[in-house]
């Protein structure tokens, strides 16, 4: 243990920071393009089905597979992995925005039209904020996945964790397969713990205290 | 002309009739209530008033103007908007969700601020509860958070879609009574959707009948009583309302005797029994000067206590139980009856005896309902007129 802190420490601090990049990076772009996209979904009706049909096949398509395709298009390195990654994000976010965006209680959404919201006002005021919970979830699942996949991105060259994991897999050493994959597992953790407390934050208050 | 509803049409794709050749002109102060059974389309006029709904044909004007060319947010937080299920924010304290209207219309904080308590004290709840949220409070407080939501902003018509439909009924007769009372002290124009005949007749001045899109009969409470158009009407009044008709639109002042035998507080006991002598009657009541009455005496107690008492304060009987004249005879004949007295004072608003309400007058009453029930086809009008004369004190 402490042989392999003395051999790899350096290494090991610069692929967790390349982990956290490209996984962070990911799921930023991802939440930035989904939660919109699924509030304009619970307007425009008609193309939510086709929309969300889409988001799934996408979500179904191997991830080494669609790590590989995005060489031809964006080369190797970072760019095509958190591509590629943001892809994954997507679908999660997407669907529990929607979802949590519909099932705002009817009454609520007629009270705030009836006395004179406009359609932004509605969406700020009364339903982001009640749907809120649910799309924080959906940043979570969502993280937790691209933290893990984040591991496959050492495949086209974009470093991360999964160089440990890729080189002690090669070498057959079990102290890097272990050294790649215990802080993965950490970062998945931990990610979803903090952004848990960002969920009750973001959970609106309904009682006084 | 406060709103006007000209050939209000709706229909939808498919060809569903929901309103066809709506009239309806409302003056400012009026509480309309539009009643009829689910698919009548008493909600869809309503709904159309805020645009909440679009008319296929005809026209809704406010003072004049046409709504159909207004911006339908203006209009809305120009127009209170009461619904079933309360719709209170959940998120926001009892101090945001009230003014959620002005807010919308920029006021400052410190109005807001000022307008909220304002209006939490119009509806009788603390003003600590602003901070409160609404899970906190009761479904009859919450509404009643509702009702003054529509308030806020000082609109002028206030929509209320079947507001108290889910309330118990204590809770509902006192946000009936809030309601009734806000629109005659504050003057607002009510448009109120409610499928309960018994909260109509108590709340509106005009009640519009609805049945399958159609307007049935508009008119005054009194009059559709009276006079129930036709036989979808009789039945949604209900036939046991008819019978009960006389005594829930009759009000103690109007059966009352006028000119009861009373007598001042300072006179002798001697005077006393001479009066009722004279009157032929056992009882007296007494008031002071200024006619404000104050107990009443018996002969029992006048011949009780005829040696150690000289005038009438010295034995009358000050707690006695007395209905104001402007009370309606469905509210107190039950607590006439129970009481058992041989009669009650009616008092005016002051306090002042203005009649007297005996047991003869109320057997009437009663006489007149069971003899209406007989007499069904409309006849049992004719027995109804003005008998208050009839009855004499015992």
């Amino acid at each position: 243990m402490m042989t392999f802190f003395q051999q790899y420490g350096s290494q090991l601090v610069l692929k967790i920071w390349q982990h956290i990049y490209i996984s962070g990076l990911a799921l930023l772009l991802g939440t930035i393009v989904a939660v919109p996209l699924g509030i304009l979904l619970t307007r425009v009706k008609r193309g939510a089905a086709t929309i969300m049909g889409i988001a799934s096949v996408l979500q179904t398509v191997p991830a080494m597979a669609l790590l590989a395709l995005m060489i031809p298009i964006f080369g190797i390195g970072v760019k095509p992995a958190v591509v590629a990654l943001f892809i994954y994000s997507l679908l999660p976010i997407l669907r529990n925005t929607y979802l949590g965006m519909m099932n705002v209680n009817d009454t609520l959404k007629d009270a705030a039209k009836g006395m004179g919201m406009t359609n932004t006002q509605s969406i700020l005021n009364v339903e982001l904020p009640m749907a809120a919970p649910v799309i924080m979830s959906g940043v979570r699942l969502s993280a937790t996945y691209v933290i893990a996949w984040a591991a496959l991105a050492s495949y086209i060259g974009a470093g991360g964790l999964g160089d440990f994991i890729f080189n002690g897999l090669n070498l057959y050493q079990t102290s890097l397969i272990l050294g790649g994959s215990i802080p993965v597992i950490l970062l998945a953790l931990l990610t979803d713990y903090l952004l848990g407390k960002v969920e009750s934050l973001v959970t609106p208050k309904t009682v006084s205290d | 002309m406060l709103l006007k509803m000209s050939n209000l049409s709706k229909t939808y794709p498919g060809g569903k009739i929901a309103l066809a050749n709506f009239n309806l002109e409302v003056d400012k102060g009026e509480f309309i209530c539009l009643i009829g059974t689910s698919g009548s389309g008493k909600t869809t006029v309503m709904r159309m008033i805020n645009r909440m709904l679009n008319q296929t044909e005809g026209t809704i004007e406010i003072n004049g103007d046409d709504i159909s060319k207004m911006d339908p947010v203006k209009l809305r937080r120009k127009i209170g908007y009461v619904i079933q299920n309360i719709g209170l924010m959940p998120h926001m304290t009892i101090r945001d969700n009230i003014t959620v209207v002005p807010k919308l219309l920029k006021w400052s904080e410190e109005k807001r601020n000022e307008r909220a308590k304002e209006m939490i004290k119009l509806v009788e709840l603390p003003e600590e509860m602003l901070d409160r949220y609404p899970s906190e409070l009761s479904g009859g407080q919450q509404q009643r958070i509702g009702v003054v939501r529509a308030l806020a902003a000082d609109q002028d018509i206030i929509l209320m879609d079947e507001p108290f439909g889910a309330l118990d009924p204590i809770t509902r007769d006192s946000l009936q009574q809030l309601v009734k009372d806000l629109q005659e002290r504050l003057g607002k124009t009510f448009i109120f959707v409610t499928h309960d005949m018994d909260e109509a007749l108590r709340l509106a001045t005009r009640i519009v009948i609805m049945s399958h899109g159609e307007e049935v009969q508009v008119d005054t409470p009194d009059n559709i009583m009276r006079h129930p158009k036709d036989d979808f009407v009789k039945e949604l009044i209900g036939k046991d309302r008819l019978i009960q008709a006389r005594p829930s639109i009759t009000t103690v002042g109007q059966i009352m005797l006028k000119n009861p035998v009373s007598i001042t507080p300072g006179k002798s006991l001697i005077q006393a029994i001479q009066l009722m002598h004279d009157k032929r009657v056992d009882s007296l009541l007494v008031t002071d000067d200024a006619g404000i009455l104050k107990g009443r005496i018996d002969v029992e107690s006048v011949d009780y206590s005829f040696n150690t008492a000289t005038s009438v304060s010295d034995i009358m009987d000050t707690d006695i139980f007395s209905v104001p004249s402007d009370s309606l005879i469905r509210d107190t004949v039950g607590r006439i009856l129970k009481r058992g007295f041989k009669n009650i004072p009616v008092v005016d608003q002051d306090n002042r005896l203005v009649g007297i309400v005996t047991r003869a007058a109320l057997v009437d009453i009663v006489y007149d309902a069971l003899y209406g029930e007989q007499h069904e086809n409309g006849e049992s009008e004719a027995h109804q007129d003005d008998n208050s004369e009839s009855g004499d004190q015992s």
